[in-house]
């Protein structure tokens, strides 16, 4: 069999005509019915050794297909190809091939299924998010499918995304895909490592590469050291790190490159933290996404090991993250009087200058405490952590010695004036669209909280925010850190730490256990929030060595 | 009378004197303030704030307005500002909202006055009124603007922003009642301070946040704005409508902005990244600071002019701890260093060139040497007795005009408009393009077509009757000399070593050549005598003949009584010292007299057309049975591209590319393939045929160049109705739900191809429309518009 006629062309599915879909199609279906006979014809005759290997391969590529015809059945954003491919799945199945079903339940297996919109019942703004990203990728993600609670962030994130990975920049395409899998196995999060490996072949990536970082290029390895630091303990990023990197002979990067590699590298870190934080389960066409077998105990996949949701972890893990069951009715309730009081209050009470310092470094300090206790260290699965040397080298073992965070002035260095010139200046348009993406996070809200219409979310969001910042040692100097302790509560802490420091350890535990009143949506926002607001920590710390190496 | 006094209190004092000169500060600086006197600054950061007398040498530290042990947030400035009527008063700005005020004249060490804490985030700005003594103003991160009485305890007004948070404010200086606002939005704002309701007048100035602004000192109405976006605008706002004056483009956010006392055009910028000089600006003339200083190590963060009526002084401080007085006199001017030459080639072939005048004098003192047809014409720039740069910036323009006629590239564009490039067959094609170039007297170019169709199309095609026309009344009067030249002893194996006419015909080519229909120019002018030695000459062709000249044999013309196909000698010149030649169109360049070319003669000994104006190769009949297969002669017809596109005729390297197309691509590297493309597609572009262009785009097969004409293929449209652009799809809005593109002659919505009227916007279908227009010319919705569709 003649390898070039049998070459899937799945680019076809992505045009905006149908014809040209329909052709595509048409095409696909003919090769796996080709597939097929050939397969059947094999088995029929005995089977001799030699053709054993073979026909285990063709097998192979046949259920490689099968595969993705089953994501475009569920996920292609066009209708006739969702039917098609169906129609195409139970044709195979009517000769006698096993065919696949997905595994799992919907796109995050923290939020039912029901609750996540279905492709094919998207509005019409939605459907153009949906083909656009469609046809930027090929494919719509779960990521997508969750942040569409939230059309509105997911247009500016798409859009970023898209620019970062594949428009103009300094960077080689291969290159953008690389860094994105080292990000994103920082925090072993196996989701975005298939999804960019995939990817990093497609583009003509060398796969040596991806048997662990010695044996990417020099100047790669020489990322390493910056996404840990930038990963787990941005505040250390020095100007030293940035000259290393500038000046190392044939193997330095230009500052251009720099600034598009961090920006990568922030951007994948904090999507780690969304994967996580939302329970975003395996793409149905990646490896444990689907299944050819019927449902058996035995079958988890990866990521249920890494992040600790293994059916076993999860009786162990957390205990501090439970709150009885009775409050949580007044939860809510509890949430708006309190933010009314603080908003009545403020101009009366008047804290001193030292209880506002204070309050920031008690915020700071207890946040390295605020931990689920669980103490067992989780062994990253093999397969992901060969593109990080230094497994041991994490939030956790920082906080836990009380390492002391130094304080970083927002007045001093904030994105607005400073990070968005640097990033503009040596990366045009990406400071634009992530400023924008910023703006959009901080900015979202639909004035309503759980049951209640026409609250003013602005002073939540604000704590929010700021409470990620603080634990990363950013500090405003005109807001008193006391609202954040009224406002958040211990398991939602819980929560925002994990998900931001240590994603890898989010819990579905922990994700129900707080704000239980509060939609899904509600919640996924929380984490847009969580999301950007981390981006920006670590960009800032980034961007203020570069600036001070350029000084 | 007011200026009367004004400028007597600048002239009460000795006047200024100083020099260049910095002082180190203990911590970063974030803003400084003058005072009144001129001889007082005041620097204001985070952990600094304190006063700094102005002495002849030197900075001396006067003051430490940071008392008490324990640091207070209070006291970390984003800004400060010193009272332009009492000299003991001082505003600052805290990064915690607060407001505080100081008294100098507090007898004790703690000289802070009041403190106004009514900000929810960081102030921003203060700012003093210019003549009341009480009124001060402040704008903060939270989008309010407060107005503030010193004689009470809270403020007196306040302006809301609409949640965005403010980044400058500045009273009027001419205005009493007015101050103007900037925002993190772009926008910039105008209030009455007696109405905090309502802004009197709101404009988006900039792209992303406006850092700063500056009233004119002296024009009423004019304020400079600077952004996030790099610029610096000038806005007049006396007009109905502010309008935009002047824009200056800086090389990085601008933070600050302040007009150069005494002198109208001119303002200092700042800016917050990056770059760490001050520029001081001539607003007419916005590419080249007028001055620069350099002393500061980080960016600088405030700046302020010594003096409102001294423009030679002025105050800097900066992130590198440092406090400088820089002297005009000393700075470095960046037009100086400027080289004021340029050169342009005009589209016709003109040339116009700048240069500075005392060059351009001593240039045009020579007379330009006879004979030279190209006629210098020389303008001078009038100067402005007013623009004060004239002494920086004086140049002259020289515009060379080409000769009437001589340079007119009519022949370009004619190309260009009638050459067939695809969807005939090849030899169709070729033909046609050689009739074009032959009706245009391109006659080289002409013949060239017709060679190609003879090596890329099988023999039997050639039409004869096409054939006899090309060759025309050349070959008439070359036949006496074909028998005497037939290649007997050509087998078919050494066919393919290219025979080599050597025929040095004296070629008096004068332009009389070109009439006739045969070949190519470019000649060297040969003593030789005429026909009747070519034989000889045609020996001789191996012997001088240099491997790499490969001649096209050109099995042109098939004559009844004529056993012998009769190759009009189509030699190219392979050489380079012929492609030497000055490029231009080139049936004029080959000027048989002109020395160049007669130098080159050795190497170009290879063209050689015959006294009649062109060569003749005869091959055997044997020959050209041995049918030659084309791929024989690519490395030719490279060759012979390359020295089109070397000539500066890149439209036929082009046009033959892509009308040959695979036959010839994998010959040439892709680089020079994109490489012509895109020369050809500026070339086209220039002269505005947009339709050949994008037909060469969508021809060319290169990769790089296919990609042209995708790029940026959306179009932007708004909402008909709320005049909103519409984001997601072009017909239906997001904001009022309406369907905007409505066919005028169907009522439905359109989807694909919409086509409008440009004079009354009323549009369809496309169909429809060329439909209704056939019928009637009126508009079909009806509005009486006479539309045209064409």
């Amino acid at each position: 069999m003649a390898e070039g006629e049998n070459e899937v062309r799945w680019d076809g599915l992505c045009s905006r005509d149908s014809t040209t879909r329909e052709t595509a199609l048409e095409n696909i279906r003919q090769i796996i019915l080709r597939k097929t006979e050939y397969l059947r014809s094999v088995k029929e005759t005995p089977c001799r050794p030699s053709d054993g290997l073979s026909n285990t391969v063709s097998l192979d590529g046949l259920n490689k297909l099968l595969a993705h015809l089953l994501m475009l059945s569920k996920r292609c954003p066009f209708k006739d190809v969702r039917e098609k491919s169906e129609f195409i799945l139970k044709s195979i199945q009517e000769l006698g091939i096993r065919i696949p079903r997905p595994l799992g339940h919907g796109p995050s297996r923290f939020i039912p299924e029901k609750e996540i919109l279905q492709v094919g019942s998207e509005d019409a703004q939605m459907h153009a998010l949906f083909a656009d990203s469609f046809a930027a990728l090929g494919r719509l993600d779960n990521i997508t499918l969750v942040m569409v609670f939230h059309p509105q962030y997911l247009e500016s994130f798409l859009k970023t995304q898209h620019y970062l990975l594949q428009m103009d920049g300094p960077l080689p395409l291969h290159y953008r895909h690389y860094i994105g899998i080292m990000a994103a196995a920082r925090h072993q999060c196996s989701y975005l490592v298939n999804l960019h490996v995939n990817d990093f072949l497609h583009v003509g990536g060398d796969p040596k590469w991806l048997n662990g970082l010695e044996n990417a290029p020099q100047k790669l390895q020489n990322l390493g050291e910056l996404n840990k630091v930038l990963a787990h303990r941005p505040w250390l990023i020095t100007k030293e790190h940035i000259e290393g990197l500038l000046k190392a002979e044939e193997h330095s990067w230009s500052l251009a490159e720099l600034v598009h590699a961090v920006v990568l590298l922030t951007h994948y870190h904090s999507l780690a933290s969304f994967t996580f934080g939302c329970g975003i389960s395996p793409e149905i066409h990646c490896d444990g996404g689907h299944t050819f077998r019927p449902p058996s105990v035995s079958n988890y996949c990866i990521c249920d090991i890494t992040n600790g949701n293994h059916s076993v972890d999860e009786m162990q893990v957390n205990s501090a993250g439970n709150v009885s069951v009775s409050d949580s009715f007044f939860e809510v309730e509890a949430l708006m009087e309190k933010m009314r009081q603080l908003q009545e209050c403020r101009d009366e009470e008047e804290a001193s200058q030292e209880e506002m310092a204070s309050r920031f470094e008690i915020e700071k300090r207890e946040s390295m405490f605020v931990f689920s206790s669980d103490d067992e260290e989780v062994t990253p699965a093999r397969d992901v952590s060969r593109h990080f040397e230094d497994t041991s080298y994490g939030y956790k073992d920082f906080s836990r010695h009380g390492m002391h965070v130094p304080t970083f002035r927002v007045q001093d260095y904030c994105w607005e004036d400073h990070g968005y010139s640097l990033v503009n200046r040596l990366y045009p348009d990406v400071g634009q669209l992530i400023d924008e993406k910023f703006h959009i996070a901080y900015n979202l809200t639909y004035n309503t909280m759980a049951m209640h219409k026409d609250v003013d979310t602005s002073m939540l969001r604000r704590a929010i925010w700021n409470y990620i910042h603080c634990m990363f040692g950013i500090r405003y100097d005109d807001y008193d850190y006391g609202e954040i302790n009224q406002l958040l509560d211990r398991s939602f802490k819980v929560y925002i730490k994990t998900v931001v420091c240590t994603p890898e350890k989010v819990t579905k535990r922990m994700y129900d256990s707080f704000w239980r009143q509060f939609k899904h949506s509600e919640k996924v926002h929380v984490n847009l929030l969580l999301i950007e607001a981390r981006m920006q920590a670590e960009l800032l710390y980034a961007l203020r060595a570069i600036t001070r190496y350029m000084t | 009378m007011e200026k009367m006094s004004r400028v007597t209190t600048a002239l009460g004092g000795s006047t200024l004197t100083g020099r260049t000169m910095h002082c180190h500060l203990d911590a970063p600086a974030n803003a400084i303030s003058v005072c009144r006197d001129a001889a007082q600054v005041v620097v204001a950061g985070r952990s600094i704030f304190k006063i700094y007398s102005i002495e002849e040498e030197q900075f001396v530290e006067k003051l430490n307005l940071r008392v008490g042990r324990k640091p207070s947030l209070n006291l970390s400035c984003a800004d400060v500002v010193w009272h332009q009527m009492d000299e003991n008063l001082l505003a600052t700005a805290a990064t915690n909202g607060v407001v505080v005020t100081w008294n100098l004249g507090r007898p004790s060490r703690n000289k802070q006055d009041q403190l106004f804490t009514e900000h929810k985030r960081t102030v921003n700005k203060v700012c003093f009124h210019p003549t009341e003594a009480h009124v001060l103003l402040s704008g903060s991160q939270d989008g309010f603007m407060k107005c503030f009485d010193l004689r009470r305890k809270d403020s007196v007004s306040t302006f809301s922003g609409q949640s965005e948070s403010v980044r400058d404010v500045q009273f009027s200086i001419r205005d009493y009642f007015t101050f103007a606002s900037t925002f993190e939005n772009g926008n910039v704002q105008l209030w009455d301070i007696r109405r905090p309701d309502r802004c009197e007048r709101m404009f988006t100035a900039h792209n992303g946040p406006v850092f700063c602004c500056d009233w004119h000192p002296e024009d009423r109405g004019w304020l400079a704005t600077g952004g996030r976006d790099k610029m610096v605008k000038v806005w007049d706002m006396t007009t109905h409508r502010a309008k935009e004056m002047h824009c200056v483009q800086t090389i990085a956010s601008v933070a600050r902005v302040k007009w150069r006392p005494e002198c109208r055009h001119h303002l200092a910028t700042c800016s917050m990244m990056v770059d760490h000089n001050i520029y001081v600006w001539d607003v007419r003339r916005p590419f080249v600071p007028a001055a620069m200083f350099e002393e500061h190590r980080d960016v600088t963060t405030g700046i302020a002019w010594r003096h409102p009526h001294d423009p030679s002084f002025l105050l800097s401080g900066s992130k590198d701890s440092s406090l400088c007085q820089h002297l005009f006199r000393d700075a470095s001017q960046p037009v100086e260093r400027a080289n004021p030459e340029g050169l342009c080639y005009g589209l016709f072939g003109d040339l116009a060139f700048a240069a500075k005048e005392s060059l351009v004098a001593a240039e045009s003192g020579r007379k330009p040497y006879s004979g030279d047809r190209r006629h210098p014409m020389f303008f001078k720039r009038k100067l402005d007795p007013a623009e004060p740069f004239a002494g920086l910036a004086s140049s002259a323009l020289s515009v060379f005009e080409m000769e009437p006629g001589s340079g007119s590239m009519g022949w370009f564009v004619d190309t260009a408009e009638r050459y067939a490039l695809s969807g005939r067959p090849l030899a169709e094609l070729c033909d046609h393009n050689a009739k074009v170039a032959r009706e245009l007297g391109r006659n080289q170019v002409a013949q060239t077509w017709t060679m190609l169709r003879i090596i890329y199309c099988s023999p039997g095609l050639v039409p004869s009757a096409n054939l006899n026309h090309s060759v025309g009344k050349g070959s008439s009067c070359g036949l006496p000399l074909m028998n005497s030249f037939n290649l007997k002893d050509m087998t078919p194996g050494l066919g393919s070593e290219t025979r080599l006419d050597r025929n040095k015909g004296d070629t008096r080519s004068d332009t009389a050549l070109l009439d006739s229909s045969a070949t190519l120019i470019t000649n060297e002018d040969n003593e030789e005598t005429e026909g009747s030695d070519v034989p000889t000459d045609y020996l001789l062709g191996d012997a001088e003949g240099e491997e790499d000249e490969l001649y096209l044999l050109d099995p042109e013309h098939a004559h009844p009584e004529e056993p012998e196909y009769v190759l009009p000698q189509e030699a190219f010149p392979l050489r380079h010292e012929i492609v030497d030649t000055p490029p231009g169109p080139e049936h004029l360049q080959d000027k048989a007299d002109s020395p160049h070319v007669s130098g080159s003669e050795a190497d170009a000994a290879s063209l050689a057309p015959m006294d009649s104006s062109f060569s003749l190769l005869s091959v055997s009949h044997a020959l050209y049975d041995s049918r030659l297969p084309p791929d024989f002669f690519s490395v030719l017809v490279r060759d012979m591209l390359r020295f089109y596109a070397e000539q500066g005729d890149v439209q036929m390297a082009v046009s033959v590319l892509i009308v040959l197309g695979e036959r010839v691509r994998k010959d040439i590297d892709e680089q020079t393939q994109e490489h012509w493309y895109t020369s050809y597609i500026d070339l086209l572009q220039r002269f505005r045929l947009w339709n050949v262009s994008n037909e060469v785009v969508k021809l060319s097969t290169s990769r790089a160049i296919s990609c042209l004409n995708q790029a940026s293929t959306t179009l932007h449209v708004n909402c008909s109705h709320c005049k909103r652009p519409m984001s997601s799809r072009g017909w239906v809005c997001d904001r009022c739900h309406r369907c905007a593109s409505m066919c005028a002659v169907c009522h439905h919505v359109v989807k694909g191809l919409f086509v409008w009227c440009q004079g009354c916007s009323h549009g369809g279908h496309l169909q429809h429309i060329m439909k209704w227009l056939e019928g009637s010319s009126h508009c079909p919705a009806g509005c009486g518009h006479l539309c045209e569709y064409s």
